[in-house]
């Protein structure tokens, strides 16, 4: 391991090239830690973006060595190729500028997806009560810790070969609100999501799978999907 | 900006390109065995002589190549089925293993003439 890493960042926009930095090595550095050593020490005209640092709010997601990252937590002596390290923005979304990427067409597709709870309960009624352990309950479970980050989406291959499709985190959104007991707007998702621009359209690359940071599995929110689908289909309700 | 193949360098994706590229095989294959199998209609001698054809080496061992074409196929096949229809969760690995074994098996069975 040598003292200095070797480090290519992205500077443009859609249109760009890929500029080399020399980065001192430390133990545990993250790749959040050389992207901020470049910006303060390096270069102040970088652009990036980060809040917590901690694995929380989803917003320093880049491309490293090639795969999507959170990168506040991916260790450089995981991601390194020896001592080359390089960083450019998510892939599939637009570039504001080197390692910012334009995370507006990522939401609109949630919004797309239904992705917003729209329940019939007022103020003045009392608290839903769902059971943790009901099965409904606990297909929730297998998704709501997602941080809205990108990289699923950075990472699958249909959203490049197909730009309208979904993605696999706003259809993982809608996969929590179809097991959400208090949703009322079960059938409008349902059709938005059925769609050409929709879970069919799953190649079942399983990228996504393979790189949430938090572990979660769009391809098995996609499958269920794929499945309310098909019986509201058969029952005529769709 | 695009991927580049560095972001499919994992297992399910080598299981989509096997799925899709033994499918795009099978569909070029079946024109020649229907054609094969038309050879009947032309009498007995004909067929006989294209049976003789395939008794030469280098179609035995393609033919070694269909079968694992077609087990590929099938088990990718099943492993999406099991994706799609069954709660599956932490398996889909361990789901990708078995449609490998099950087409090596076949490939092997068949190359073997273990039947």
């Amino acid at each position: 391991m040598s003292a200095t890493l070797k480090v290519r960042v992205w500077r443009g926009t859609e249109s760009g090239s890929y500029q080399d930095f020399p980065v001192p090595r430390h133990e545990s550095q993250t790749v959040l830690d050389v992207v901020t050593h470049i910006q303060r020490k390096l270069d102040p005209t970088l652009s990036y973006r980060y809040a917590c640092r901690v694995g929380m709010c989803g917003s320093c997601a880049m491309t490293v060595n090639g795969k999507a990252r959170w990168t506040c937590r991916t260790h450089v002596s995981v991601v390194a190729d020896g001592d080359r390290v390089e960083i450019g923005p998510l892939r599939n979304l637009p570039v504001v500028k080197d390692l910012v990427a334009d995370m507006a067409p990522f939401f609109d597709k949630w919004a797309a997806a239904k992705g917003r709870f729209k329940g019939t309960a007022t103020r003045h009624d009392d608290f839903a009560r769902v059971q943790p352990d009901s099965p409904k309950r606990k297909l929730v479970d297998e998704s709501i810790e997602c941080i809205g980050c990108g990289v699923c989406y950075s990472s699958c291959d249909v959203v490049t070969w197909k730009p309208d499709y979904l993605g696999p985190a706003a259809l993982t959104r809608a996969w929590t609100l179809v097991n959400d007991v208090r949703d009322d707007a079960q059938r409008e998702r349902l059709e938005a999501v059925a769609g050409d621009a929709g879970c069919h359209s799953c190649h079942t690359h399983m990228s996504c799978t393979e790189r949430c940071p938090k572990a979660l599995s769009p391809t098995a929110g996609i499958a269920g999907l794929k499945r309310a689908v098909l019986s509201a289909a058969l029952k005529g309700e769709l | 900006m695009r991927n580049d193949f560095r972001a499919r360098s994992h297992p399910a994706y080598w299981a989509f390109v096997v799925h899709r590229v033994s499918g795009v095989a099978l569909t070029l294959f079946l024109p020649l065995h229907f054609w094969a199998l038309a050879q009947s209609l032309q009498g007995e001698a004909r067929l006989e002589s294209f049976l003789r054809w395939t008794d030469h080496p280098l179609v035995k061992l393609s033919e070694i190549g269909l079968v694992l074409l077609l087990a590929a196929h099938m088990a990718g096949g099943m492993r999406l089925l099991a994706i799609e229809f069954l709660p599956w969760r932490d398996w889909h690995k361990t789901l990708l293993t078995a449609a490998a074994a099950v087409t090596v098996a076949f490939g092997l069975a068949f190359a073997l003439n273990l039947t």
